[in-house]
């Protein structure tokens, strides 16, 4: 018997903070211009010490204004859509679930749309104006998941099949919705692809990134507050209920917790798919299954993978560069098809 | 001895604990209706009894005669539509789900898990209710968790992956998560459906040790008619929702009765131990 430690837990998050941070350097170092590592190191430490203003070398200001920024979110995105996965499998009782497959993202990416195409007509402060966005993806998201789980639902219970091929539809039909709305609408909305596969290069304001980071830590915090009970979760509703999970309040701050996490992630990169899938099961297959350990290695591990896949989606064609999403989806798909021919009955 | 107070939650329940009586069904009504329209489908009407500690009761009936309903009223799952049930004197299904699950443990027919575990993680679950959410397992958890798979005969099974074992091995590692909850009450439903002869009893003999060691109230819902006369102290009889009789199966075990319950010409003969035994006639 091993039971879980905290000592044991912080080890395992360390190892995976080393990992994140040389997956940084690398994205740092890499891209259309080359950058010397002594230089790297040398500007970052101005940063840190607040002398940015010191840096003269154009290597300098493309590591500091464009690669640091667009890395920055790839850690809050990867992580956010990484643990919403996690919460989701366990909830709804599906190792395939994931915000994308399930419509999630979608319904995020629409709110976002709607919420850009409204700004303009509403006389509202700036201040709320840049909250419109991702409080429309995240009403995007949580509606979405209630649509996908009453879809799913049969005779009281979640059937895995029709709950993945109500996401799908789900999905294919709120795409569909966007596509309309960005052929007729034009304007301020960003390209189709963003919405539709999600990239990482729209600079953002510095005040959103402090959004976003406080964002992520207070849903993440809210799952994990029921980490125990999403494990007792892994045996049923009805199992969880004997062992003393209070099911309906669990159900009902991770499913806001996870819709959060996924309108914020969609507002500021758009529809990013797999993360939230493949990096949970990594983790499991690596930390086991334990919700304690699970949540916070996934949150690291979908850091990693996406700075690591943006990092790819910039130097792979460059000096142009292709959609992040297409990255992940390229990577996540053929694990989909594996985790679907070996799971479901 | 781990006597009453040993086992009482708060001073209120080890003053309850001085009678006799642990688990106290008065009765209980339920109806299950599809949709308001309609009629109720089925129901569970007025039934009663009552049980000490370390008594094994048997809910005995055919299938669909609303035995599985009543042990889901008993744990609290359902509330009933009438009457009431009650635990060491409290009303079972207004208490929240933390303080059921630190008094009632429930052994259910499926269980299957989403991602493997190993049993002693199984095992473990027995005691979050007595944790805090966020808490991790203290000494004293794993030493409870330990004993209980050792109760169950199942030590050597803690490292085993629960996918990977017997159906049999299965049922007494669930059975050791149940006794890690350290419950007053223990519900089993159907615990040996999948079980050949020799798990069958192998579980059943280690139920009525633990039962009378623990000082345990076992409910057991069962449709085995010699499980039921072998292992209970007494026999509550169901029939299409209706609860026949209450009473030693002795007592129970006439052949007209059981013949006209179970639809099936059958003999009952009295055993040496003085426990009844059915033997079904095939249908000449």
């Amino acid at each position: 018997m091993r039971p879980l430690t905290l000592r044991r837990l912080l080890l395992q998050c360390s190892i995976l903070v080393v990992i994140l941070f040389l997956v940084v350097v690398i994205a740092l170092k890499f891209g259309a211009v080359p950058v010397s590592l002594y230089a790297l190191g040398r500007d970052l430490l101005r940063v840190v010490f607040g002398q940015s203003s010191q840096i003269s070398s154009d290597y300098g200001l493309i590591v500091v204004n464009i690669r640091l920024p667009r890395i920055l979110l790839g850690i809050i995105v990867g992580a956010s859509l990484s643990v919403a996965g996690t919460s989701f499998q366990a909830l709804l009782r599906n190792p395939l679930a994931d915000p994308y497959v399930l419509g999630v993202s979608m319904g995020a990416s629409l709110g976002s749309i709607l919420a850009l195409i409204a700004e303009p007509h509403l006389t509202i402060s700036p201040l709320f104006a840049s909250l419109l966005t991702p409080l429309g993806a995240f009403l995007g998201a949580a509606a979405t998941i209630t649509a996908v789980y009453f879809l799913g639902r049969r005779e009281g219970q979640i059937d895995s099949a029709t709950l993945l091929l109500g996401g799908v539809i789900i999905s294919s039909f709120l795409s569909a919705i966007i596509m309309f709305l960005m052929n007729t609408l034009s304007g301020n909305l960003r390209g189709l692809s963003f919405w539709l596969m999600g990239d990482l290069s729209t600079p953002l304001q510095k005040s959103a990134y402090w959004f976003l980071g406080i964002g992520f830590l207070l849903a993440t915090g809210a799952i994990y507050t029921t980490a125990a009970d999403l494990n007792m979760l892994l045996a049923g509703e009805k199992e969880a209920i004997h062992l003393g999970v209070d099911v309906p309040r669990v159900r009902l701050v991770v499913y806001i917790a996870a819709s959060l996490l996924t309108g914020l992630a969609v507002s500021v990169s758009g529809a990013i798919g797999y993360v939230g899938l493949i990096v949970p099961h990594a983790m499991r297959f690596i930390f086991g299954s334990d919700h304690r350990t699970l949540l916070p290695t996934a949150a690291l591990g979908g850091a990693i993978a996406l700075v690591f896949a943006d990092t790819l989606a910039r130097t792979v064609v460059a000096p142009t560069e292709v959609s992040v999403g297409a990255v992940t989806a390229l990577v996540g798909a053929p694990l989909f098809i594996y985790l679907l021919r070996r799971r479901l009955p | 001895m781990s006597g009453g107070s040993a086992l009482a939650r708060n001073p209120a329940e080890s003053a309850r604990l001085a009678s006799d009586v642990r688990l106290s069904v008065e009765q209980v009504s339920y109806a299950y209706s599809a949709n308001p329209a309609q009629a109720p489908l089925f129901t569970v009407e007025a039934t009663s009894f009552q049980a000490k500690p370390g008594e094994i009761v048997a809910i005995l009936g055919p299938n669909a005669s609303g035995k599985s309903t009543l042990l889901k009223l008993i744990s609290g799952a359902l509330a009933p539509l009438s009457g009431r049930i009650l635990l060491n004197g409290f009303v079972i299904h207004t208490l929240t789900p933390r303080t059921r699950a630190q008094r009632i443990a429930v052994v259910q027919q499926e269980s299957t898990l989403l991602f493997p575990a190993r049993a002693w993680e199984f095992v473990l679950q027995g005691r979050h209710a007595h944790g805090r959410s966020l808490r991790f397992e203290s000494e004293d958890d794993v030493l409870i968790a330990k004993n209980a798979l050792a109760q169950v005969g199942a030590a050597d099974l803690s490292d085993r992956w629960m996918d990977q074992i017997s159906g049999g091995e299965k049922q007494r590692v669930i059975l050791a998560r149940a006794l890690a909850q350290q419950p007053l009450l223990l519900l089993l439903d159907e615990p040996t459906l999948h079980l050949d002869i020799a798990a069958q009893i192998g579980l059943l003999d280690a139920l009525r040790r633990l039962a009378a060691e623990n000082r345990y109230t076992v409910v057991v819902v069962t449709h085995e008619l010699n499980l039921a006369a072998g292992y209970a102290d007494q026999v509550v009889l169901m029939q299409r929702g209706r609860c026949l009789r209450v009473g030693p199966p002795a007592n129970i075990y006439q052949r007209e009765l059981l013949e006209q319950v179970f639809q099936t010409p059958l003999s009952v003969e009295l055993g040496s131990s003085g426990r009844p035994r059915v033997t079904v006639l095939s249908g000449t």
